[in-house]
């Protein structure tokens, strides 16, 4: 095992670690924020209209939201805790300051989501009604309160703010925690994932009505949940791609690496143009490339001939202030990830936008072709979100913290046995895992919406 | 350098250390239950109906239970960084361990009554049990690793094998905690349950009491002679250990007179004067260096400077009260006895 394992860093089993657990974890929290707060408001509209069409739609969509929420919550535990466990030197480093979200988080997002997630799931008939909806509300804004410490913690990994460096110990130290809560990389870093997540939770919602309105099942439901759907589609597209491409420009400030290697710009250039696609090498030979003048100097930097850096004189720049060293993250999973993301996004932003003219056309519920379309738009917002975090990952290397620590200076210092033996565990786990998870996501999606029972109060034994 | 560092901590560190002790007396009070119950559940339950009670009862609430031990995590991460990132990297492959059954136990109470099917559900039985018992037992051992000793030489570096995790001494320890929070379980789950599985809980617990109460006051009585001999500094106040062992002793009789009520607070006072126990032997240290005595980790030279500290003091101040005010609330909600229906009703849940 151990001559075996010779060849391999404790580094990079650490990054496979960390990467496989972390877009595991991500597939499913962004449905937990986004069809949490779907969810609530189905329940509002029942709430206010007594209409039962409405509460059939609140607990289908509820059951699928409570099982999408579990696996959340138990691969969150191993995301806390792999920070100390891969990452040691880089908590002793970051601790005072990445710390102190992470404990916020637990206090007020996590307390909140779970504690009245449980009075929702055996609360009906045992409480009020009011309080019963209030639950749920409580419950997704704790998943969105949750949302913003972590993206906190992380943006100031993208974009350090409100520190300085303790001569003695070398920690980063907090002098400005308002700093850290308002970071301009975390303002727009939330606003985007907010919004991602909210597009995943309406195309989920929209994608499965679908395919209930295509088999003839409780119409009255779902064409309700698919209305709702495509307006939150339409509109979260649109915050998405808009705080994106705020993104790309603070991004060309930020960190100009990233945005030169996302289009694998090598040398400076002002007015430059953006590809759409290559077919060869990204290293300036390729054999077949779509281009459009001028889009990447507009992306950058919102001006028509504006400069954009390029990967040689940011590496001599970086060289000149860091010291010797490569400061190029890996181009081309940047140039696909970020082309993957901002195609998809465009792609759900037509599926919103075509879904409200049938709407509005009431044509929504015979378009065999737009459901059908629908239903096999759910996989693209979770694509979307794991290139999203890969592109931005991947695309700060060789920092873990922008300008102040490398990744190879924040592994732990153990044996890489150790570290293969959990990559090795943790991934059967989660293989495990997804097949059981989507197994009973996609057979509970398929069975019909139930009827409400006279006596509407939660069974004596819920679990 | 570190040596330097170490001085006595100043007022915000002690009280640092204090709220992170709380946090770890909160998790285990409340999670310890659910372990015991999840351990318990094969054992007082005849068909699937009564499996179905016995989870019930902590339905509600695991989740939430659950919550005290990711803020103790964050909390340790930010107040002590260094006591944090030691003990993580260090106790790499039983944290694994821990985090493979804490995502099998969470998943079981969410998945175990979603298929009509005895086998889907007998897996997702196996799963709860050893996603309880695995933890009950994990942070029994960890918690005595801490006091009396891990191989750490400066600045928190490790220099062992997991071998070193499992000394008699801890062995001992998680045998402590496990029969511990197996018994809190039973109280609790005469407390909550109603029918057969209150009353076989209470067989249960008419047994378990004396067993555990020769375990623990072993592993107390071994903590407390290795205390004096070798940190003189870490003073343990006799009362709190010989306390707790005359509550765990009395949890015998107050079960055997069916008074559920006071079993049940014996049994959480037990919890808490076992790890208060412990936290207080461990002051001024947060990790003992088996190694050598000046390269144990104290709370001075591993925890953050004052500023994150009093940013999250006043946090924690204005938002506890209402996390306390709002957990015990559903506790007062679902505080009705589970119960076999008259009928089973068809599972609206169920495929």
């Amino acid at each position: 095992m151990s001559a075996l394992l010779g060849s391999i860093s404790t580094l990079s089993l650490a990054r496979w670690q960390f990467g496989i657990t972390t877009v595991f974890h991500f597939l499913f929290v962004p449905l937990t924020i986004g069809l949490g707060l779907l969810v609530a408001i189905l329940q509002t509209a029942s709430f206010r209209t007594g209409d039962e069409s409405w509460e059939r739609a609140t607990r289908f969509f509820g059951k699928l939201f409570l099982v999408n929420f579990a696996i959340g919550v138990v691969t969150g535990i191993v995301q806390e805790f792999q920070f100390g466990m891969d990452w040691s030197r880089y908590s002793v480093f970051v601790g005072n300051i990445f710390g102190a979200p992470l404990a916020i988080e637990g206090l007020l997002a996590f307390f909140m989501e779970s504690t009245f997630l449980g009075v929702w799931i055996f609360g009906r008939g045992r409480v009020s009604p009011r309080v019963h909806l209030l639950a749920i509300w409580l419950a997704s804004f704790g998943t969105i309160l949750s949302a913003a410490f972590i993206l906190a913690a992380n943006a100031w990994m993208q974009h350090p703010v409100g520190y300085a460096i303790d001569p003695a110990t070398h920690q980063a130290v907090m002098n400005n925690f308002w700093a850290v809560m308002t970071n301009s990389t975390f303002v727009l870093e939330y606003g985007h994932v907010l919004f991602a997540a909210l597009l995943t939770g309406s195309t989920f919602l929209l994608g499965v009505s679908a395919w209930h309105l295509r088999q003839g099942h409780d119409t009255a439901a779902f064409a309700k949940a698919a209305r709702v759907a495509i307006v939150v589609v339409l509109v979260s597209a649109v915050g998405t791609i808009f705080l994106g491409d705020s993104q790309a420009k603070q991004m060309e400030t930020q960190q100009p690496m990233k945005m030169a290697a996302a289009e694998a710009l090598y040398n400076t250039t002002s007015g430059a143009s953006f590809s759409l696609l290559t077919i060869g090498d990204l290293a300036g030979n390729p054999i077949f490339q779509v281009r459009v003048p001028h889009i990447l100097s507009v992306l950058a930097t919102n001006t028509w001939s504006g400069r954009v850096e390029g990967i040689h004189q940011l590496q001599a720049q970086a060289t000149k202030k860091y010291g010797a060293g490569s400061y190029v993250p890996v181009i081309w999973v940047l140039y696909w990830t970020f082309r993957i993301m901002v195609g998809l996004g465009v792609l759900l932003l037509a599926l919103g936008a075509v879904g409200l003219w049938l709407m509005r056309k009431r044509r929504l519920e015979r378009s065999t072709w737009f459901l059908r379309f629908a239903t096999w738009m759910i996989l693209a917002p979770f694509l979307a979100n794991s290139v999203g975090w890969i592109f931005t990952e991947i695309g700060r290397q060789p920092w873990v913290v922008y300008g102040l620590l490398k990744t190879s200076n924040a592994v732990s210092l153990i044996a890489p046995g150790y570290v293969a033996t959990s990559l090795i565990g943790f991934t059967a786990i989660y293989t495990l895992l997804a097949v059981v998870e989507i197994g009973l996501m996609v057979r509970l999606a398929k069975v019909p919406s139930e009827p409400i029972a006279a006596d509407d109060r939660a069974p004596e034994l819920i679990y | 350098m570190l040596a330097l560092l170490a001085t006595s901590p100043s007022g915000l560190e002690k009280l640092w250390f204090a709220l992170i002790g709380v946090l770890w007396l909160g998790y285990f009070f409340l999670e310890g239950f659910d372990f015991g119950v999840g351990v318990l559940m094969p054992f007082v339950s005849h068909d699937d109906v009564d499996r179905r009670v016995v989870v019930n009862t902590i339905g509600p609430v695991w989740d939430g239970n659950e919550v005290w031990l990711i803020t103790a995590g964050g909390a340790t991460f930010a107040a002590f960084p260094l006591w944090y990132a030691t003990v993580f990297s260090g106790f790499y492959l039983a944290l694994f361990v821990l985090l493979a059954a804490l995502i099998f136990r969470g998943m079981a109470f969410e998945l175990r009554h979603r298929r009509d099917d005895d086998r889907w559900r007998r897996w997702w039985d196996r799963a709860l049990f050893w996603g309880s018992a695995l933890p009950a037992l994990l942070w029994g051992v960890a918690f005595a690793d801490f006091v009396h000793g891990v191989p750490i030489v400066a600045g928190g570096e490790w220099t062992g094998t997991f071998f070193d995790l499992v000394k008699p001494y801890a062995l001992l320890g998680g045998l402590a905690t496990l029969s511990l929070f197996t018994l809190h379980g039973a109280t609790y789950l005469g407390l909550k349950a109603d029918g057969p599985v209150r009353e076989r809980a209470r067989e249960v617990a008419r047994w378990l009491a004396p067993t555990t109460t020769v375990v623990v006051t072993a592993f107390l009585g071994w903590t407390y002679l290795s205390a004096h001999a070798w940190h003189h500094t870490g003073l343990v106040p006799p009362l709190l250990p010989i306390l707790g062992v005359g509550a765990l002793a009395a949890v015998g009789w107050l079960v055997h007179d069916r008074l559920e009520g006071w079993a049940f607070i014996a049994t959480a006072f037990v919890v808490v004067a076992f790890f208060t126990t412990l936290l207080l032997n461990l002051y001024p240290n947060v990790l003992v260096s088996s190694v050598r005595s000046s390269y144990d980790i104290t709370v001075a030279a591993s925890a953050s400077h004052p500023y994150t500290l009093t940013v999250m003091s006043w946090v924690a101040l204005v938002f506890t009260p209402f996390v306390l005010l709002y957990q015990g609330w559903t506790y007062w909600v679902f505080k009705k006895r589970v119960s076999r229906p008259e009928s089973v009703e068809t599972r609206s849940s169920e495929v």
